[in-house]
């Protein structure tokens, strides 16, 4: 319990499945004995054995399982947990889950994003469930001298089936690590999944209901300070000069540092380090984009669009289609949205421990190993030398894959020479986000002379994650180049604008913008040709049965076609993100200058379903999320700095705006596909083309608002 | 200033600044972590606690603000056994990434102590200042109501 951080990584493993710890690393919380156990009482005090990288067994039949991933609230502990324990046979209620350092054994990169945890896990975990399986099955066998087919495992057990002795795991494991893996474990038929497929309750329930949950933010060690920075307003600034002297005069401040991204107040606690930073006087050299708007962004985007950009799709001959369509036939319309902010409910935050020979960092974090990759760089050690605690996130919504505030904070630890704890306040999450871009989508499309939609033209401008360069980012076109519909004739284009913002992944990334303007506008086609939304598009899936079939279970699940009360509509999306496949329909009224969404029916075809309770709240949260940005969300600039600072105008869905969300799951034995992002893409368009229905305004403009009536 | 206040059942005195938000004297001098920080402007509810039994934002109550009065964090709700809004919040698996949870459990709990049978109105009404950006809101009201049966009695 005490040996803090001294340990090498192999030895800080053991302990911590051995020692008297909790889930996460609460040796290192001598004062919170129950830093989060994820089941009460199991504080795996015995003695405990590696099977493998994923598994220990403890001498008390607890299992330990190491959950290499991070939990933001996707429910990946209980979901990986659940691909171990399903083919360790083990038993339910004696596991407890940890999450290890990081470590070349768990992959090249340690991260979630992308919803790529089940994915990427459904075959290696339940492999190396079976590994261990079979080797504490082996392990019995040899005990008992039989061959290891007259035996089998159950609920934490080896049963003999032909004397029906039976051997605990936790009295087979130092045998059963002695012996070689096997090369070729078995893996369960999906038929006598008993875990899989169920809605087991979250393993992290009960510690986020109490209170003891360890966030990031909560990391308290020996010594700690507590530390906010002054970043230069405008992006692309710099320092120019700080007066610190006020600052240290301020009650419980103990330094002032500069940092690459500005100037660190050190404190006893984190409110004298804000009121010292509102103390410092700062110049600022504000740089090259000190003179952008984002009304000058967009009138910027907006006019590139008006010119070729480089080709992301091509097919048939979008251009000569529609100048060969009548007016009546032919749409045009210009769709845009703004950049937007990650804003989790926890404020990003890192605590690091820098020493001569070692650096010690424990953070909320979606990217592990990135969080590494900045300590190493910061501090010049070697790997080895480098240990990254992982904790809950308060969110992470893609904002946490980046590792800006890991840097940050083990800068200061280095430069004051003791651990801190770096908190970014609301207004610093808020105007120093790395944002989903602003983009800008012109459209020009014709429908055949039936009515059906036949031909589309898009050229987009959103800019890279990579930063201006030539190319197509297939990132800002995803949802739009690849759009699912069989039309004709498509021809999208892409421009890569020099905008000066940062920006990265925000949940769904560039689906989060492009499904919007791909829907819509499919719909503006659909409406021009007097064509149903449902009908028109089931022809043009024809070819994505999947997709087909979330879009059949909604529309009927939603009632598509029958009456609604006066002012309601109702309005489609479908979106085929991160391997998955969602409907949506979405039911809405306006109330005064208030779009009310009464209700959304989404169906998910998400391939095999490893817990539904999960992927229910998945859909669920993707869509509240959505809807915050297609109703409320915009991050505005004005002399090249964000002019939103909190919640307070940066507003997100509260409990009274939030609809009621029914969620149909269509059954497929497919491989899993991802569900953290599912849902996020189809909300926006689904509310706007119900908004279309209800009241004939197309909104082409995100967060919607409503033209005035006069 | 010393301030003396009685926090979760116990009498406490803390050196802090009279203007010092309890937030901070909790999480940062205290060590009691499970009242979170989230905007620090009364805006997003993360930091809910119950000051003489009323719904508070602990980052906009000074010091001299809570002197005198009973403090009651999550640490502290279910001193008198299991509280019926953390047993709806476990029966209803309601948190994801949890970090607001702590903040309407706080808010939840103090809606029923003075309204046992909320409406959706009274719910909507008690629960706006607290956002979850999670999306949990419909499992939030979902566990209000089941919480209401439990401290009723009810079964389930």
């Amino acid at each position: 319990m005490s040996a803090r951080g001294t340990l090498p990584r192999r030895d800080f493993l053991r302990l911590g499945a051995a020692g008297a710890g909790g889930l996460l690393v609460a040796f290192t919380f001598p004062s919170r004995a129950v830093a989060g156990p994820s089941r009460a009482g199991l504080d795996a005090a015995a003695e405990a054995v590696e099977l493998n990288a994923f598994i220990h067994v403890g001498t008390d039949d607890v299992v330990t399982l190491f959950i290499h991933k991070a939990e933001m609230g996707q429910g990946t502990v209980t979901s990986l947990a659940m691909l171990l324990a399903e083919e360790l046979e083990c038993d339910w209620s004696a596991i407890r889950t940890e999450f290890p350092g990081v470590d070349p054994k768990y992959g090249r990169s340690q991260g979630v994003y992308g919803s790529s945890s089940i994915r990427g896990s459904w075959n290696p975990l339940r492999e190396a469930g079976a590994e261990a399986r079979e080797r504490l099955i082996a392990a019995a066998a040899a005990r008992w001298n039989v061959a290891p087919s007259a035996c089998r495992a159950e609920r934490g057990a080896v049963i003999n089936t032909v004397s029906g002795a039976r051997l605990r795991y936790g009295a087979l494991a130092d045998a059963a690590a002695a012996l070689p893996g096997p090369s070729n474990p078995r893996l369960k038929d999906p038929s006598q999944f008993e875990l899989i497929g169920t809605p087991v309750p979250r393993l992290d329930t009960p510690a986020k209901v109490d209170g003891t949950a360890a966030f990031g933010i909560d990391t308290r060690v020996p010594d700690l300070r507590y530390a906010v920075i002054a970043r230069c307003p405008v992006f692309g600034g710099r320092l120019a000069r700080v007066d610190d002297a006020r600052a240290r005069q301020v009650q419980d401040v103990l330094d002032v540092v500069t940092v690459s991204t500005g100037v660190a107040v050190v404190a006893r606690n984190t409110w004298a380090a804000m009121q010292g930073r509102q103390a410092l006087e700062i110049t600022w050299d504000e740089g090259r984009y000190a003179g952008n708007t984002s009304d000058s962004l967009r009138r910027m985007f907006t006019d590139l669009t008006a010119t070729p950009g480089d080709e992301a799709r091509a097919e048939g001959d979008a251009l000569a289609a529609i100048a060969s369509a009548t007016d009546a036939r032919r749409v045009e319309a210009i769709y845009d949205v703004p950049y937007l902010a990650h804003a989790p409910m926890e404020p990003l935050n890192c605590t690091a421990d820098v020493r001569a020979d070692r650096c010690e960092v424990w953070a909320s974090t979606q990217g592990q190993s990135a969080a590494e990759s900045a300590a190493m760089r910061v501090t010049s050690l070697p790997r080895e030398r480098v240990t990254i605690h992982t904790l809950y996130m308060g969110g992470g919504f893609g904002r946490r894959a980046g590792s800006d505030y890991v840097g940050e904070a083990v800068e200061i630890s280095k430069a004051i020479g003791a651990p801190v704890k770096l908190t970014w306040s609301r207004e610093d999450d808020t105007q120093h986000d790395t944002y989903r871009p602003a983009s800008v989508v012109r459209f020009s499309g014709a429908i055949d002379e039936d009515g059906w939609p036949a031909a589309v033209h898009a050229r987009a401008a959103c800019p890279s994650f990579r930063g201006p360069r030539p190319g197509v980012d297939r990132t800002a076109v995803e949802g739009l180049a690849n759009m699912p519909y069989g039309l004709p004739h498509l021809r999208v284009e892409y421009h890569n604008p020099d905008a000066g913002v940062p920006v990265s992944y925000w949940r769904s990334v560039g689906y989060s913008q492009n499904v919007f303007f791909t829907e819509s506008f499919l719909d503006e086609l659909i409406a021009a040709g007097g064509r149903d939304p449902l009908e028109a598009r089931r022809r043009l899936l024809a070819h994505e049965p999947r997709l087909l079939r979330a879009l059949d279970v909604a529309a009927r699940a939603a009632g598509w076609g029958t009456p609604l009360p006066d002012g309601h509509g109702r309005g489609l999306a479908v979106s085929d993100n991160i391997g998955s496949f969602t409907a949506q329909v979405a039911e809405v009224s306006v109330d005064r200058d208030r779009v009310v969404v009464h209700r959304v029916t989404c169906a998910v075809d998400c391939g095999q379903v490893v817990n539904p309770a999960i992927v229910a709240q998945q859909i669920r949260s993707g869509i509240v999320y959505g809807l915050s940005a297609a109703l409320k969300g915009a991050i505005t600039l004005t002399g090249g700095r964000v002019n939103e600072t909190s919640f307070g105008n940066y507003d997100v869905i509260r409990m009274p705006e939030a609809p009621v969300v029914d969620v149909h799951v269509v059954p497929s034995r497919e491989n899993p596909g991802g569900i953290g992002e599912a849902s996020t893409p189809g909300i926006a368009p689904a509310v706007a083309n119900a908004l279309f229905a209800a009241t004939g305004f197309r909104a082409r403009r995100l967060p919607i608002r409503l033209p005035a009536t006069s | 200033m010393a301030v003396e206040f009685t926090l979760n059942g116990s009498r406490r005195t803390v050196d802090a600044p009279a203007e010092m938000p309890l937030l901070w004297v909790l999480r940062d001098t205290l060590g009691l972590t499970g009242t979170k920080f989230g905007c620090g402007l009364s805006q997003c509810g993360a930091c809910t606690v119950h000051l003489d039994g009323r719904a508070v934002k602990s980052c906009s109550v000074p010091m001299r603000n809570v002197a005198g009065k009973a403090v009651t964090t999550i640490e502290g709700l279910s001193a008198g056994g299991p509280h019926p809004v953390q047993q709806a919040w476990v029966a209803l698996d309601v948190p994801q990434c949890g970090y607001c949870q702590a903040g309407q459990i706080m808010a939840a709990s103090a809606l029923l102590a003075r309204t046992p049978s909320p409406t959706d109105a009274d719910i909507d009404l008690a629960m706006r200042g607290n956002i979850c950006r999670c999306g949990t809101y419909e499992a939030i009201r979902a566990a209000i109501h089941r919480a209401a049966t439990l401290a009723q009695g009810g079964a389930r």
